[in-house]
């Protein structure tokens, strides 16, 4: 049995430019990440400093949550951009 | 603890399966082709697929295990959403695209697009196996957790209903209808759980839990005694004192009317002052006693409540309505009542005793209540980041989530799928921490087993939700198995016996191996489920997704972004990966008390081998790959003649 796609897929001109794209963003997400991930081990006890009226680890929570969302969003109008401008 | 069964939790739960199972059954004739049955024809429209992913993902662990965790342990529970919800980023901008670009049923096809090589279809379909198991074990627990206070049956009654339903699921269906319950019980949680949090909001916090369907909650009593141990309060006489193994622990038994209890001991100016706890003895026959009696007797009290409330600086008994972010700002400047666990041991009996910790709210609402992170050796920072780490790498590797890119019609289909995924998720992971801190201030834990939190929270408000909030639980374990096991049955019946054993079979064929291959799986997940009953599902998961991650996503990665990779790489990531996560999880301290050690005596002092067996994996696909480049470079050759 062959491993193509279960569909047929049209061509798409527009793959180099996003999967360049996709590792410039990972690359900025996992740094906060590691940020968030490493200040948590390093000096947990800065986590419970108090921003906004929150504890810092419930701000970087949500943080980490919203940021994952508005990047995902961001990379999928540029990706369709790319799409409709090279694909054209 | 002791659960009442209502008729309106048993109807829902009934109706809900039937649902299901008729759903699958109308489905079925779109099942009767491979492409159908593996991957649902490729035409799920793409904000469908994204709530199915969303369905799929948030599992037993997350609703259960998640809120479980952050009802007892406060934020590091929700550290485990935040690590899932990072993982998904690997999967939108790395691995999305190119997955449903190179594969056609199975994760296998995309890592062998290139090569065609017998190699990886079997390691691949090995790995995808194993992985599937380890996912299902904690499914399964979840499962036999719900039902006993569901529909009043035992644990392993629960694991066979959920793997005989499953598997009924998956056999008659595939693909079609696992997506499509998928995206019914992602939709519904989704809707549900932002209800009940709701209703905790409006309900705001108190030092006095509510009623719990008209049980109030229990009194925990505080008794004083003088340096010899001679109580103030009357009626109550010594059972084992300071020389004993309980007070060796810190703690005393007394008897009162003939009923024994155990209490805390805190040193005061005067003597001591009592805590009263809570206590499961398991006697040397094996039998358990709950506050030293069984379990029918319902001794075994709900538990958590705020011990000092604040708000605004000040001390109050109730906050009424709360907005969302009042109510974690209270929580935050409040004294939460934390439980600590101890165990004693004598003459062959085992008392484990849960005693009253009360924590600073700002404490709670970070980092170091379960992960040892303050003042923590080496050992135990490289345990927080290893486990943090396979959090983060693991989404994008489980076979489960994988196929279901194979089931929208184009790239940018996939691409779109997983945002709509982030948003269900992350919105689902914010709920979690309302949840989960609902439950530690509502009088609604059994701290013998954290998992059912979540629908015990429901229950504070009533059989109605708690019936709903179950019935939802008990699907999203129903629609998480049938994932797992369509990409297990997959594993089996396309990538072991169609591509490495190069089995002849006709279309019908390849699909009556898959549900063949379904049955087969479900049973091992019954067995599973059965002997991993009590340990948190969350924690399981955390498991799955060490090995997912060291065996899968290194080849995966290395596959796409360097071009040196070989085939004999790729196998060699994908073993090593596998042997060295699985080796160290089997013989980790969580899993020498499994094989009745002390965790102590384990030879690794380490729960998490992600920060060990990911690297390894990736070494091994890079020595392979430069060993075997001449090899590679012939094959090219011969394939562009």
């Amino acid at each position: 049995m062959g491993h193509g796609p279960a569909v047929k897929l049209g061509k798409d001109d527009a793959s180099s430019y996003k999967t360049r794209l996709g590792v410039k963003m990972f690359i900025i997400y996992t740094l906060v990440y590691a940020a968030f991930v490493g200040l948590n081990a390093t000096n947990p006890k800065a986590m419970e400093t108090i921003i906004f009226g929150q504890t810092a680890a419930v701000i970087w929570g949500f943080g980490l949550i919203a940021l994952a969302l508005v990047m995902a969003l961001f990379y999928n109008h540029l990706c369709t951009k790319a799409e409709k401008q090279m694909n054209s | 603890m002791i659960y009442t069964q209502s008729p309106l939790a048993i109807s829902l739960f009934v109706v809900f399966v039937l649902f299901v199972l008729g759903l699958s059954f109308y489905l079925s004739r779109r099942a009767s082709s491979a492409d159908g049955y593996y991957a649902a024809g490729g035409n799920i429209h793409w904000a469908t697929n994204g709530i199915a992913f969303a369905g799929d993902y948030l599992s037993a662990a997350s609703f259960l295990g998640i809120c479980g965790m952050i009802a007892t342990a406060g934020y590091d529970g929700w550290m485990y959403s935040i690590g899932y919800l990072a993982g998904w980023i690997v999967a939108l901008f790395l691995v999305a695209e190119p997955m449903k670009r190179l594969g056609k049923y199975t994760f296998t096809d995309a890592l062998d697009s290139k090569f065609n090589s017998k190699a990886i279809q079997l390691m691949a379909a090995i790995s995808t196996l194993l992985v599937s198991i380890f996912y299902l074990i904690p499914q399964m627990v979840g499962a036999g957790v719900l039902v006993q206070p569901l529909l009043g049956l035992p644990h392993w009654v629960g694991v066979c209903i959920v793997g005989i339903v499953v598997t009924l699921i998956v056999a008659t269906a595939g693909m079609a209808s696992t997506t499509y319950v998928q995206f019914f019980k992602g939709g519904m949680l989704l809707i549900m759980s932002t209800v009940l949090v709701g209703m905790v909001l409006y309900r705001g916090l108190s030092t006095t839990p509510a009623d719990n369907n008209g049980t109030p909650y229990h009194d925990f009593k505080t008794l004083h005694a003088d340096s010899a141990l001679v109580l103030v309060e009357e009626g109550y006489t010594v059972v084992s004192g300071l020389d004993s193994a309980f007070g060796k622990a810190g703690f005393v038994k007394l008897a009162k009317d003939g009923k024994e209890s155990i209490w805390s001991m805190l040193k005061s100016d005067t003597g001591y002052t009592l805590e009263e706890t809570l206590f499961v003895t398991k006697m040397a026959d094996g039998t358990k006693l709950f506050n030293g009696s069984p379990a029918e007797d319902g001794q075994f009290f709900p538990i958590g409540h705020i011990k000092e409330l604040r708000i605004n600086g000040e001390e109050v008994t109730t906050t009424g309505a709360v907005g969302p972010l009042a109510f974690l700002s209270a929580l935050k400047d409040s004294t939460i009542v934390l439980w600590g666990k101890k165990y004693v041991k004598i003459d062959g009996s085992t008392t484990t005793i849960y005693y009253q910790k009360p924590t600073p709210g700002s404490r709670v609402l970070r980092p170091g209540l379960k992960f040892k992170v303050d003042n923590a050796t080496g050992l135990q920072k490289f345990n927080f980041l290893s486990l943090m780490l396979a959090l983060f790498c693991g989404t994008a590797a489980l076979p489960h989530i994988l196929i279901r890119y194979y089931t929208v019609p184009s790239q940018a289909a996939a691409r779109k799928s997983t945002i709509v995924a982030i948003a269900a998720i992350g919105f689902f992971y914010v709920l979690t921490l309302f949840m989960g801190m609902g439950a530690m201030t509502n009088g609604v834990i059994n701290i013998a087993d954290n998992n059912m939190s979540a629908p015990l929270l429901a229950l504070s408000f009533g059989f109605v939700m708690f019936s709903i909030i179950s019935s939802l639980a008990f699907a999203t374990v129903l629609g998480t198995v049938s994932g797992l096991i369509v990409a297990a049955s997959g594993a089996i019946a396309h990538d072991l016996m169609d591509n490495f054993l190069g089995m002849k079979m006709t279309d019908r064929g390849k699909v009556l191996a898959g549900k063949i291959s379904a049955v087969i799986i479900g049973c091992i997940a019954i067995y599973l489920g059965i002997i991993f009953e009590g340990m948190n599902v969350s924690f399981l998961v955390g498991w799955a997704f060490a090995v997912a991650a060291s065996a899968n996503l290194p080849a995966i990665l290395m596959l796409l972004f360097w071009s040196k990779t070989t085939a004999p790489g790729i196998a060699a990531s994908i073993l090593v990966g596998l042997v060295s996560s699985l080796g160290l999880i089997l013989v980790s301290p969580d899993m020498w008390v499994r094989y009745g050690n002390l965790p102590a005596d384990a030879p690794v002092q380490f729960n998490s081998p992600a920060l060990i067996s990911i690297p390894l994996s990736f070494l091994a696909l890079v020595i392979v790959s430069m060993i075997t480049q001449k090899g590679a470079a012939v094959s090219g050759a011969k394939e562009a003649a």
